[in-house]
C-alpha cells in the first residue's frame, strides 16, 4: 500500500523510538509518580486482605499475580466501576456500538446487499470505528441565528439521559448501579426527558425542518408514553414492587410474557416509537423535512445523538426482558469452578488461574442469559426496519391514544381477575419463593 | 356534480383565503426543492398550516437542457444520443416514438424481425424504468428494503442490454430503419431464464410492500383522482389507468407489431395513491407476458434494419407518432423542410402531463401525504424539463 520514502534508515526509525520511550519513561518517573503518590497520600484507602491499600501495596499487587485477584475483587465492587465499566456507561456503549454493526448487517443481507466491508479484515468489522474517527474529525457547523448554549448543550443531555435510564437497569442479581426502589418510576421518569431534549434542540436549531420534527417527535412521545406506562402495570401489580431487580426476581417460576403476551406487544411497539425507529421514524422523516430535528446537527453531534439513540435502545431492550422475559433466569449452564478443585488445592497458579474469589457462577450465568434475551429483542427491533415503511402522523396519534390504551386494559384485567382468585401474586397458589 | 374547473377554481380561492386570512407566521413556507432529499430534481414550494398543506407552487425548469432546439442543428441520427438524455433509464422508449416519426416522415418499413427486436426492447426497458421508479417511491414512503430489491433485481435485465447493445443503459439502440444490431447467438435463452427468474422476484414484492398493513395504511384513499378528473386534467399512462380508465397506447394506436400481440390493459378503479403504485407493478408482470410471446413469434432470420443513407432527408411534411412509455404517451412532432435537419422537433412527454396533477392533489392533504402522492404521478423531472 504504502511506500517508503527514499531518506528511509532502519537505524534513525529505531533510534527515534528508544529515544521516544525514553523520554516517556523519564517523565513518568519524574513527574507523573510523584504526582499520583502525591495525591494519594491524602486520599483515605480502602482495606484489601486486612491490609491498608497503600501506593506501594498496589504496586506490588499488580506485580505479583497472586495478590492481584484481590484487588480486581475489590475494584469491581466500587460504585465508580459500576457506573463507568460494567452495568453502567462502557458495556453499555460497546453493546450499543455492537447493535450499530449488527443492525448494518442484518439490513444489508436482508436487502442483498454487503454491507460494511473494506474497513477492517473481516467484514467491515471496523467501520464503526471509522465512521467514529470520520465524525470526530468534522466540523461541527453551527447555523447561524442558533441558539447556542442550547445547541451545545442538546447532544450532551440526550447522552447522558440515555446512560441515566441505562444506569437502573440491573444486568444480574446485585449488579445494578442505582438499586432504587422506586426503579420502574425513575425509568419512565427519565424517559420523560426525551420530549423536551428533542423540542429544544430542534428549537435552538433555528431552521424549519427540525422545528416540524421536534413537534412530531414531541406529540409522538408524549402519545406513546401513556401506553409505555400503562403496559408495565400489570406487571407491577403482580410483583408487588417497582424495584426492578425485585420484579425480575419474582419471574423465577414463569416469564410475565406467559400471562400478559398484549401488554409484551404495546410496550414492543411504544418502545419503536420511544426510539423513533422504522416505522415510526416520523421526526427524521428524510422525504418529507429533509432529516427533521436532526437536520442541523454535524460532525460529533450528529455522532453523540447517534450514540444516544442507540443506548437507548438497548436500555428499552433490557427493560423489555426485565418486565416480561423473567430477567436474568435460565438454565445454569456455567460450571461452579472454572477449574474443579482449585479452591481448596493449595497451588497458588491454578488459583490464578480458575479465578478464585471473582468468579461466580451464578452471576455469570445471569449476566449470560441477560445478554441472550437482550440480544434477542434488539434484534426484533431491528429487524421492522427492513419490512415496515413509515406511518402517518394521524395514523401514529390514532394507534398510541386509541388502539394502544385499549389494548393494555384487557391484560391488566386478566391479571387483577387471576390475582383476586388467588392463582398469581404475593400469597396466591403459584407465587415466587 | 360540479365541473374539475369549479373544483379548481374553489381550492384555489379557498387556498388564497387561507392565506390571506391567517398572520404570515401561522403559514408556514417549506421549499420541496432541488436541495432537499424528497423531490429529484425539481422544486415545488408548498405552504403548510400545521400538518396541511394549503398552497402548492411547482417550479419545473431545474434540469432544463434545450433538447428540442438542439435538434434542430443536428441531422436525425445525430439526434438520437442526445433525445435519449431525458430519460436515460428509459431510453428505449423515448427514441421509439422519435424513430417512428421519422419513418413516418421518410415513407420507409422496418423489416419484420427488426419489429419484434425493437419491441423487446422497449418492453425490457419498461422493465428496468418501472424498477427504478419502484426503488424511489419505496424509499420515499422509508421502506428501505424496497429500495434495494428493486434497484438489484434491474441489472437483470441491465445483463441481457449490455448482452445485445454493448451499454448498459443508455443503449441508444432504437434507430430510423429498424435497431443497430441483431441479437447475439443464443439471446432468446438466456432472455427467457432472465425475464422468467425476474417474474418470479416480482412476486416477492407483493409480500414484502404491497401486502404490508402499513403501506396500505398510509396510501389506500390518499390523492384520490377520479376518472373524470384525470381525464380532464390530460393525465396519462399509469396515473390514467390507476383512475380506471382503460387506456393504452399499445392497445388503441397499436404501432409496429403490437396488434398480433396478446394482453391485457392493467389499471384499477380505486384512483387513490396505492392504485398509481400498483398499476406500474401490473404492467411490469404484463411486460414479462409480452416478452414471452415476442420472443416466441419472433421470426428465426432476416434483416433488422432498413438501409437508410447517414444523412438521410425526408420530404418537406410533418409526422406526429406516440408509444406507451414507462411513463405514459410519449409523443414526438416532426415538422421537415426538406433539408436533412428537421426543422422542428416537439416532444410531448408524459411526465409534464401528470405533474398537472400534482397541485390539485397536494392542496388539502397532509405534509406526511407529499411523498406518496408526488412520487405515484410517475414523474420524472428531467423528462418534464426536456
Amino acid at each position: 500500500m504504502g511506500s517508503i520514502t527514499p531518506d528511509f534508515r532502519f537505524g534513525n526509525f529505531v533510534g527515534s523510538v528508544i529515544q521516544l520511550v525514553l523520554v516517556i519513561l523519564s517523565l513518568v518517573t519524574v513527574l507523573i509518580l510523584p504526582i499520583i503518590f502525591f495525591t494519594l497520600f491524602f486520599v483515605p484507602l480502602p482495606v484489601v486482605n486486612g491490609q491498608v491499600l497503600t501506593p506501594y501495596l498496589f504496586f506490588s499487587m499488580v506485580v505479583d499475580p497472586a495478590r492481584t485477584l484481590p484487588i480486581i475483587k475489590f475494584l469491581i465492587h466500587t460504585d465508580l466501576f459500576r457506573a463507568a465499566v460494567f452495568p453502567g456507561f462502557t458495556f453499555a456503549a460497546l453493546v450499543a456500538a455492537a447493535t450499530i454493526f449488527i443492525e448494518r448487517k442484518l439490513l444489508a443481507k436482508m436487502q442483498l446487499r454487503v454491507g460494511p466491508l473494506y474497513a477492517g479484515k473481516i467484514e467491515g468489522i471496523f467501520q464503526l470505528v471509522a465512521d467514529g474517527l470520520k465524525l470526530i474529525a468534522k466540523e461541527i457547523i453551527v447555523p447561524s441565528g442558533a441558539d447556542k448554549p442550547i445547541f451545545w448543550l442538546a447532544p450532551l443531555l440526550f447522552v447522558s439521559t440515555s446512560a441515566a435510564v441505562v444506569s437502573l437497569i440491573p444486568v444480574a442479581p446485585g449488579w445494578v448501579v442505582a438499586n432504587v426502589n422506586v426503579g420502574l418510576i425513575a425509568t419512565f421518569g427519565i424517559l420523560g426527558f426525551f420530549p423536551l431534549i428533542t423540542l429544544l434542540f430542534s428549537w435552538a436549531s433555528n431552521s424549519k425542518y427540525p422545528f416540524i420534527g421536534g413537534l412530531r417527535a414531541l406529540h409522538q412521545m408524549v402519545a406513546f408514553e401513556i401506553p409505555f406506562f400503562l403496559s408495565a402495570l400489570p406487571v407491577v401489580i403482580l410483583s408487588a414492587s417497582l424495584n426492578l431487580s425485585d420484579i425480575a426476581r419474582s419471574q423465577n417460576i414463569f416469564w410475565n410474557i406467559l400471562i400478559m403476551p398484549i401488554n409484551a406487544f404495546v410496550f414492543y411497539i411504544s418502545s419503536l416509537a420511544e426510539l423513533e425507529r422504522i416505522p415510526f421514524d416520523l421526526p427524521e422523516a428524510e422525504s418529507e423535512i429533509v432529516a427533521g430535528w436532526l437536520t442541523e446537527t454535524s460532525g460529533m453531534i450528529f455522532g453523540l445523538i447517534q450514540l444516544g439513540s442507540y443506548l437507548k435502545l438497548y436500555a428499552l431492550s433490557a427493560l423489555f426482558v426485565i418486565l416480561f422475559l423473567g430477567g436474568w433466569y435460565g438454565p445454569q449452564i456455567f460450571p461452579h469452578e472454572l477449574i474443579p478443585g482449585a479452591s481448596t488445592s493449595n497451588i497458588p497458579l491454578l488459583k490464578i488461574f480458575a479465578l478464585d474469589g471473582l468468579y461466580n457462577a451464578v452471576t455469570v450465568n445471569s449476566i449470560f442469559w441477560f445478554m441472550v434475551k437482550t440480544s434477542a429483542v434488539i434484534l426484533i427491533m431491528l429487524i421492522t426496519r427492513g419490512i415496515n415503511p413509515r406511518i402517518r402522523i394521524d395514523i401514529l396519534l390514532h394507534t398510541g391514544w386509541y388502539k394502544l390504551i385499549v389494548l393494555t386494559f384487557i391484560n391488566l384485567f386478566i391479571v387483577l381477575t387471576l390475582i383476586y382468585s388467588g392463582i398469581l401474586g404475593p400469597g396466591g397458589m403459584i407465587s415466587p419463593k | 356534480m360540479s365541473s374539475l374547473e369549479e373544483k379548481i377554481n374553489e381550492a384555489k380561492k379557498l387556498s388564497l383565503q387561507i392565506v390571506k386570512d391567517t398572520e404570515d407566521d401561522r403559514l408556514m413556507t417549506l421549499s420541496v426543492g432541488p436541495q432537499h432529499p424528497g423531490s429529484g430534481h425539481f422544486r415545488f414550494v408548498i405552504k403548510v398550516d400545521g400538518d396541511y398543506i394549503v398552497n402548492v407552487d411547482p417550479d419545473p425548469g431545474y434540469v432544463h437542457r434545450g433538447h428540442e432546439k438542439m435538434c434542430e442543428y443536428r441531422n436525425y441520427f445525430q439526434n438520437l444520443p442526445q433525445l435519449e438524455r431525458p430519460a436515460l433509464h428509459d431510453s428505449s422508449n423515448i427514441l421509439y416514438s422519435y424513430c417512428l416519426a421519422v419513418e413516418d416522415l421518410i415513407g420507409i418499413t422496418v423489416p419484420r424481425r427488426g419489429q419484434f427486436i425493437r419491441a423487446i426492447a422497449s418492453e425490457l426497458d419498461r422493465l428496468v424504468y418501472t424498477e427504478y421508479w419502484l426503488a424511489i417511491y419505496g424509499i420515499f414512503l422509508g421502506h428501505s428494503t424496497m429500495f434495494m430489491w428493486p434497484a438489484g433485481d434491474r441489472e437483470l435485465i441491465i445483463d441481457l442490454f449490455e448482452r445485445f447493445s454493448g451499454h448498459r443503459v443508455t443503449h441508444c439502440f432504437s434507430i430510423p430503419g429498424g435497431v443497430r444490431n441483431d441479437f447475439p447467438y443464443n439471446f432468446k435463452e438466456k432472455c427467457l431464464t432472465q425475464v422468467n427468474y425476474f417474474e418470479k422476484r416480482l412476486k416477492e414484492y407483493e409480500h414484502i410492500f404491497y401486502n404490508n398493513p402499513l403501506l396500505r395504511q398510509r396510501t389506500e384513499g390518499v390523492g384520490i383522482l377520479s376518472k373524470e378528473d384525470a381525464i380532464k386534467l390530460g393525465v396519462t399512462g399509469s396515473v390514467l389507468r390507476a383512475s380506471g380508465v382503460p387506456y393504452d397506447i399499445r392497445k388503441v394506436e397499436p404501432y409496429d407489431i403490437y396488434d398480433e400481440i396478446d394482453f391485457n390493459v392493467q389499471y384499477m378503479k380505486t384512483c387513490d395513491s396505492f392504485a398509481r403504485a400498483y398499476v406500474p407493478y401490473l404492467d411490469m408482470l404484463e411486460s414479462c407476458h409480452i416478452i414471452r410471446q415476442l420472443l416466441d413469434k419472433m421470426p428465426e432470420s432476416g434483416d433488422v434494419r432498413e438501409k437508410l443513407l447517414g444523412n438521410v432527408k425526408g420530404p418537406p411534411g410533418e409526422s406526429y407518432k406516440r408509444v406507451e412509455s414507462g411513463r405514459g404517451a410519449l409523443g414526438y412532432h416532426i415538422i421537415s423542410d426538406g433539408t436533412s435537419r428537421p426543422y422542428r422537433v416537439k416532444m410531448s412527454t408524459p411526465s409534464f402531463r401528470n405533474l398537472m396533477a400534482l397541485p390539485f392533489l397536494l392542496v388539502g392533504s397532509k405534509l406526511g401525504d407529499m411523498p406518496p402522492i408526488y412520487w405515484s404521478l410517475n414523474y420524472w423531472p428531467i423528462e418534464a424539463d426536456r
